[in-house]
């Protein structure tokens, strides 16, 4: 009986991680077929892999289209960590009631729909002539009250003593931040990089709508402007979907542990 | 005494007013010229007071009623099946004795990582209509002739939800497996020498204990479903004749792809403020009466 039960929960796992992984397979496979077999569902591999790279190349501006994606994921990485680290720092280690206050109405901005700030913020940006600009992508996002209070959270167990004795050592306050807290806190800082690296890297609504050239785009904008075409070339769609997916997937296996650490750590 | 702390107290301000100047400017700000423009009507750069006159034609515009009832439709039937399936699925990787718990927590998280459009590009081609789903279920005879999966409006609605499922269990089933983690083992034992079943520890010992995070995630899935965008404009577009067409893409079209209204898709964009408030204090409620 036990057994049974145990062979149905493997039979259950086995099927959720087959349709897990199924689209995985289908892009790799997909990216060495031509459109039309990947249309008519062709499952095995094929002899395309160059010519739909080639055509890809041609057809858009990869390079510069992940050149783009990765500026502003690692300048919006590198900009949300110290921002919102200091933030989460000066929220926990120099507790009042006004900053309490303010942090309260801080954390309200998480429960506001995108929708409803976008046309504002397209408008401001246009004003101040940043549209179409990596800029205008980075900023909207690069303190948000998630990463604040995912810091402040774990800067409740960052030891105080330590700020004690770098005071005896005659260390002004941002020196401590900079040389105590920052150093001591490399785990936190390491799963705070990945989760917004990867929401930089593939984020699609905001860039949609403030980049607007085509030598500006990012990947997401590329692949749902292919995939969007009249008659859209699956081939090339499948390439630039396995470069798009690929850098995640890689920091996903590098740093698995921080990752998964990193979306609990804020909700402990 | 006293002066230290107030030295020290000014200290933290310089720590916090950046940042929280940032996301004032960026999202408070917003937020009240959304408001105000929600009053206002007009094209181009000439706006003027409408009073309320978006408001009112927001309950007599039946493309708003359709993404409303598409969107609840969404939340209604995605949100409790994905959450239902991670906590099954986590109940099952935190039994001591499984093997292969690290591949199927791999496979199952796997999709978290993917981009919303790239994801929602692959099953736009699954789901084709002489696509590789149909080639499978007629192969195993399970359908005899291809389904049009993505001209239906009832199975466009299915794909959708389908692929919100495929992306997001894995990250809910992440939450509720730490929870787990937390529960202390002697619990279950003691349930077992009682002679309580694993689907009655399921009910009366996992769930309940996991209560706050089931609300946790409860709350955030509500919010994604509330402002889904991407799936349905790579995989549907909004079709057919927009039966799978969100508020989020609806707040889209009135901006850019229909003659620009700026101020009625702030109206209809506050629409989703208000429903999101009104939700996370039902959840908030629900969740907290219970415990």
């Amino acid at each position: 009986m036990r057994k049974l039960s145990s062979l149905g929960i493997h039979l259950f796992l086995i099927i959720a991680s087959v349709i897990s992984l199924f689209p995985f397979v289908w892009m790799l496979i997909g990216m060495t077929n031509s459109s039309s077999d990947i249309v008519k569902g062709k499952f095995s591999f094929g002899s395309m892999l160059q010519s739909n790279i080639a055509k890809l190349l041609d057809m858009t501006s990869l390079g510069a289209a992940f050149g783009n994606s990765a500026l502003i994921a690692i300048v919006g990485t590198v900009g949300t960590l110290i921002l919102s680290s200091m933030a989460g720092y000066g929220f926990e280690i120099y507790r009042s009631k006004g900053k309490d206050r303010l942090f309260g109405l801080l954390m309200l901005s998480m429960m506001m729909p995108f929708a409803a700030v976008m046309i504002p913020l397209f408008r401001m940006f246009s004003n101040i002539g940043l549209l179409n600009t990596p800029t205008a992508v980075i900023l909207p996002s690069i303190t948000t009250a998630f990463m604040i209070f995912f810091f402040m959270q774990n800067t409740k167990s960052f030891p105080r003593e330590l700020l004690q004795a770098g005071r005896v050592d005659g260390l002004g306050e941002w020196r401590l931040f900079a040389r105590v807290y920052v150093p001591t806190m490399k785990p936190t800082y390491a799963a705070a990089a990945i989760i917004t690296f990867m929401n930089y890297w593939n984020s699609f609504l905001w860039p949609l709508i403030a980049l607007q050239t085509q030598d500006k785009k990012t990947l997401p904008l590329i692949v749902s402007s292919l995939a969007s075409s009249y008659n859209p070339d699956y081939g090339i769609i499948m390439v630039a979907i396995v470069v798009t997916t690929l850098p995640t997937v890689l920091i996903f296996f590098l740093l698995q542990k921080q990752f998964v650490q990193g979306m609990l750590g804020s909700v402990k | 005494m006293g002066s230290k702390w107030n030295k020290s107290s000014l200290m933290g301000w310089q720590f916090v007013l950046l940042p929280s100047a940032l996301i004032l400017l960026f999202s408070f700000y917003p937020m009240v010229q959304s408001l105000l423009l929600s009053f206002q009507s007009g094209k181009g750069t000439v706006y003027q007071y409408v009073g309320l006159a978006n408001y009112v034609r927001l309950f007599s515009d039946p493309m708003f009623k359709q993404a409303v009832l598409n969107t609840v439709l969404y939340l209604v039937v995605q949100v409790p099946i994905m959450l239902m399936l991670g906590l099954v699925i986590a109940y099952f990787l935190n039994m001591p004795k499984l093997r292969f718990k690290g591949f199927y927590r791999t496979a199952i998280f796997l999709p978290c990582v993917t981009s919303l459009v790239s994801y929602a590009v692959l099953f736009k081609s699954i789901f084709a209509v002489d696509g590789v789903l149909n080639r499978m279920l007629m192969s195993i005879h399970l359908i005899q002739e291809p389904v049009a999966w993505l001209m239906d409006p009832v199975w466009a609605r299915v794909v959708i939800i389908a692929a919100i499922t495929w992306r997001w269990t894995g990250y809910n089933m992440i939450f509720y497996l730490s929870a787990m983690q937390n529960i202390d083992p002697s619990v279950y034992e003691a349930a077992s020498i009682d002679g309580a079943s694993k689907t009655r520890q399921f009910f009366s010992i996992t769930v309940p204990m996991l209560k706050p995070i089931i609300l946790f995630t409860a709350i955030i899935s509500t919010n994604g479903t509330l402002q889904l965008f991407d799936e349905v404009v790579n995989i549907t577009n909004g079709g057919p004749g927009n039966s799978t067409m969100t508020i989020s893409q609806y707040i889209y079209n009135l901006s850019f792809v229909y003659t620009p209204n700026f101020g009625y898709a702030a109206t209809v964009s506050y629409a989703i403020v208000v429903m999101v408030a009104v939700l996370a204090l039902l959840q908030l409620k629900v969740g907290g009466e219970k415990q």
